[in-house]
């Protein structure tokens, strides 16, 4: 299965199969095992690694440009997962049934979930979680731009479902074979979950599509908002794009942004037309010769704009964060300040036993 | 999917929550297995934080959590001297790959 | 008030009159009959699903982000609670209101729940403290009822105690941590006792003629209570101010806002399906 990440005939129902077969990758990787020193030349010993497609883990040597990237790529998505939260968590207490409250409440638990696997995989790293929530707050480290739009809709949680969890998934499938352990077994798991949240979204847009005027009304326009930014998300064209090179060498990312995101336009296509959505592109059509859709690239400068922090959002996310992290603050003291009693009178009752 | 490390730095403000690895036996009759890390003051917290964090799809029916700082884990520097005399002793290895992360969402 | 059928559920209980209702300024003709077994089962329901909206409220914005999770989890149990007793007491008044009629077509002067639950979340103190109340209410009572010859009833008991049992563990780890941890700490867990307090008279109230009656779950509800304050260095606070009237339709003035925040989706687009 190696260099044939994605068969060649899937398109649609595939992914979680993908998933399954990286975790299978995985574990056949591990299995042919690896015996022979790093010794004299750790560098040569990492390039073998790669070269084999096997798993680099935590106390391994690594080039300090591989863990950097790395903590990069790994924190800004444990921030996206977290800030993203935010744009949902907005309807959750209006949610207009009961099983769509709970079905909308576990997904954004699940993406808090998610947060936290990928802090873990990054403090396998060197780094404390600590120190990149700081950096986060301080602005210094990013999240996914998407989530600098507003959720102006109901419809926009069937949206984010499909279109934005949807992009995402399509980038993060092949991450579930990226060359670092850690990243690739969180990848896996964070998958495996997201598929029902992709699901859940579709079919929350299909049956406002197919209800009253009204709803109808709200869906489309929620898919003429997110489509564009949706598209975005796989960052800038290969041509402007600054770190694809050296992370695809490392095989850290394995597939190009403009790969990426053709494969995602000509999976929504036909998805769009089940739901009776349209695709607010007029110049969407097929290309025979290609074998893929001809669309309207997105609007690049507005997501530089909006990852300067020039979008609709980006002041209010940071500072809900902010504020969720600063009025935790005495919480997160108390927790620790009877920890710390507790370890104290541990010790003196343990004390006490030894001269008793 | 922690595996232990030291963090480099601690930033200033309340001290960081320690780092707690967790295991999760998935069913009766299979061992515990190391799923991820978290953070929580005290062990009480920590397992708590795992059910909810680790658990939340029936994942298992057993968790232990474990403070990072107290595994002692090898030197990869001395990783053939340590593990290789292994290496032709098959039968000394039991099931020990298989238990499929997440068994529940099959 | 409501718009209910006159008509009692499959197991016709027959109500006393002007048991229902009794609310100053309602117009005496007001009281339907309903039987007792649905107001009962009402008041369980719209306890777990109001103090499920609460919980909901905290999500993103949680002291610790593994402290979202676990608000989130318990919120989800409430919740699942809440619309199996939900449906339940629509099949028990037999006027064809499901979960979704219950929770989102009723006005707050027909909703059941305790004042408890209803009471804004303020820090996480008083959130805690409310959950910690309200879980140590709920477990002797889920108790009780899956041990109640109401088949249904005693089926959803045995579940959700479970689920109770749970949160008022996690409510106590953080009872016990904020009252013994620092000195601010100390301080907002006191005033948080202090401030849900007087709303505890209300859930045990007795009621003799209900399925459980809540004056029997007093012994339990005391001996937690007592131990947990006690470990966490927190006083019992005294008062004699007993607020009531939840069960019977006279609510704070925040269970309205609650409701609207809850309601306004689903009431702006009347028929639709979601």
């Amino acid at each position: 299965m190696y260099g044939n990440d994605f068969p060649a005939d899937d398109t649609s129902s595939g992914l979680l199969g993908e998933v399954e077969a990286a975790e299978t990758a995985l574990r056949e990787a591990a299995e042919r095992g690896r015996h022979g020193a790093a010794g004299a030349d750790p560098a040569a010993y990492f390039a073998e690694v790669i070269a084999a497609d096997q798993k680099v883990e935590p106390r391994d040597w690594m080039p300090e440009a591989y863990r950097a990237t790395l903590i990069r790529q790994i924190a800004q998505h444990a921030h996206s997962e977290i800030i993203g939260m935010q744009p949902e968590g907005n309807w959750i207490t209006r949610a207009p049934s009961l099983k769509r409250k709970a079905i909308l409440l576990a997904k954004v638990q699940d993406e808090a979930g998610h947060g936290l696997y990928l802090y873990a995989a990054a403090e396998t790293l060197g780094v404390s979680r600590d120190e990149l929530v700081d950096l986060l707050l301080a602005g210094r480290q990013k999240y996914s731009s998407i989530f600098n739009y507003p959720t102006l809709s109901w419809a926009d949680m069937g949206t984010i479902g499909w279109l934005v969890d949807g992009a995402a998934i399509v980038n993060q499938v092949p991450l579930c074979r990226c060359s670092y352990g850690p990243y690739a077994r969180a990848m896996i798991r964070i998958c495996k979950e997201e598929s029902f949240h992709q699901r859940q979204g579709y079919e929350l847009l299909h049956t406002l599509a197919h209800g009253t005027p009204a709803q109808r009304e709200m869906a489309q326009d929620s898919v003429n908002r997110w489509w564009y930014p949706s598209l975005a998300m796989f960052g800038p064209p290969d041509t402007d794009s600054t770190h694809s090179a050296q992370s695809m060498a490392w095989k850290i990312k394995r597939f190009s942004n403009d790969e990426l995101r053709q494969r995602f336009v000509d999976m929504c296509v036909g998805q769009a037309e089940v739901l009776g959505l349209t695709l607010p592109d007029p110049a969407l059509c097929w290309n025979d010769e290609r074998g893929g859709y001809d669309f309207t690239q997105p609007d690049y400068a507005e997501l530089m704009r909006v990852i300067k922090g020039a979008g609709p959002c980006n002041r209010q996310r940071m500072e809900h964060r902010r504020r969720a992290h600063r009025e935790g603050a005495w919480v997160r003291a108390a927790a620790a300040a009877y920890a710390a009693k507790q370890a104290s009178k541990k010790e003196q009752a343990s004390k006490k036993e030894k001269v008793a | 999917m922690s595996e232990y490390s030291e963090p480099t730095s601690q930033p200033g403000g309340a001290p960081p929550a320690p780092l707690w690895e967790v295991f999760v036996r998935a069913r009766r009759g299979l061992a515990h297995t190391h799923v991820g890390s978290l953070h929580a003051a005290d062990a009480e917290l920590a397992l708590h934080n795992a059910r909810d964090l680790y658990t939340r799809r029936q994942e298992g029916v057993s968790i232990w959590v474990l403070p990072a700082a107290a595994i002692t884990a090898s030197s990869p520097d001395e990783k053939d001297a340590f593990f290789d005399p292994a290496a032709d002793k098959v039968y000394r290895h039991p099931t020990f790959y298989e238990v499929p992360e997440g068994a529940a969402h099959l | 008030m409501t718009a209910h059928v006159e008509q009692t559920g499959p197991e016709p209980v027959p109500t006393a009159p002007g048991t229902t209702s009794a609310v100053p300024g309602m117009t005496p003709a007001a009281p339907k009959p309903v039987t007792k077994r649905f107001e009962f089962v009402l008041g369980l329901a719209d306890d777990a699903l109001v103090a499920a909206q609460r919980l909901a409220e905290w999500c993103t914005r949680g002291p610790e982000m593994e402290e979202d999770i676990a608000l989130a989890n318990i919120a989800l149990d409430q919740l699942g609670a809440a619309r199996l007793l939900l449906t339940y007491a629509g099949e028990l008044e037999g006027a064809g209101r499901d979960e979704d009629a219950l929770a989102y077509r009723r006005d707050d002067r027909e909703f059941r729940n305790c004042l408890l639950v209803e009471l804004p979340n303020g820090d996480f103190a008083v959130t805690m403290a409310k959950l910690f109340f309200l879980a140590a209410y709920q477990v002797p009572l889920y108790t009780a009822l899956a041990g109640c010859g109401d088949e249904r009833l005693a089926a959803i008991g045995a579940k959700a105690r479970k689920e109770s049992a749970y949160h008022l563990e996690h409510a106590s780890l953080w009872v016990r941590r904020l009252g013994d941890g620092t000195d601010e700490s100390h301080r907002r867990m006191q005033a948080a006792v202090d401030e849900v307090w007087p709303y505890l008279h209300e859930l045990l109230t007795p009621d003799p003629a209900a399925p459980v009656d809540p004056a029997t779950l007093r012994a339990d509800f005391d001996s937690v209570v007592s131990r947990v304050l006690s470990e966490a260095t927190l006083t019992v606070p005294e008062t004699s101010w007993t607020p009531a009237g939840g069960r019977n339709g006279l609510h704070t003035e925040h269970l309205s806002y609650l409701l609207a925040e809850l309601q306004v989706l689903h009431r702006a687009h009347p028929g639709a399906s979601w």
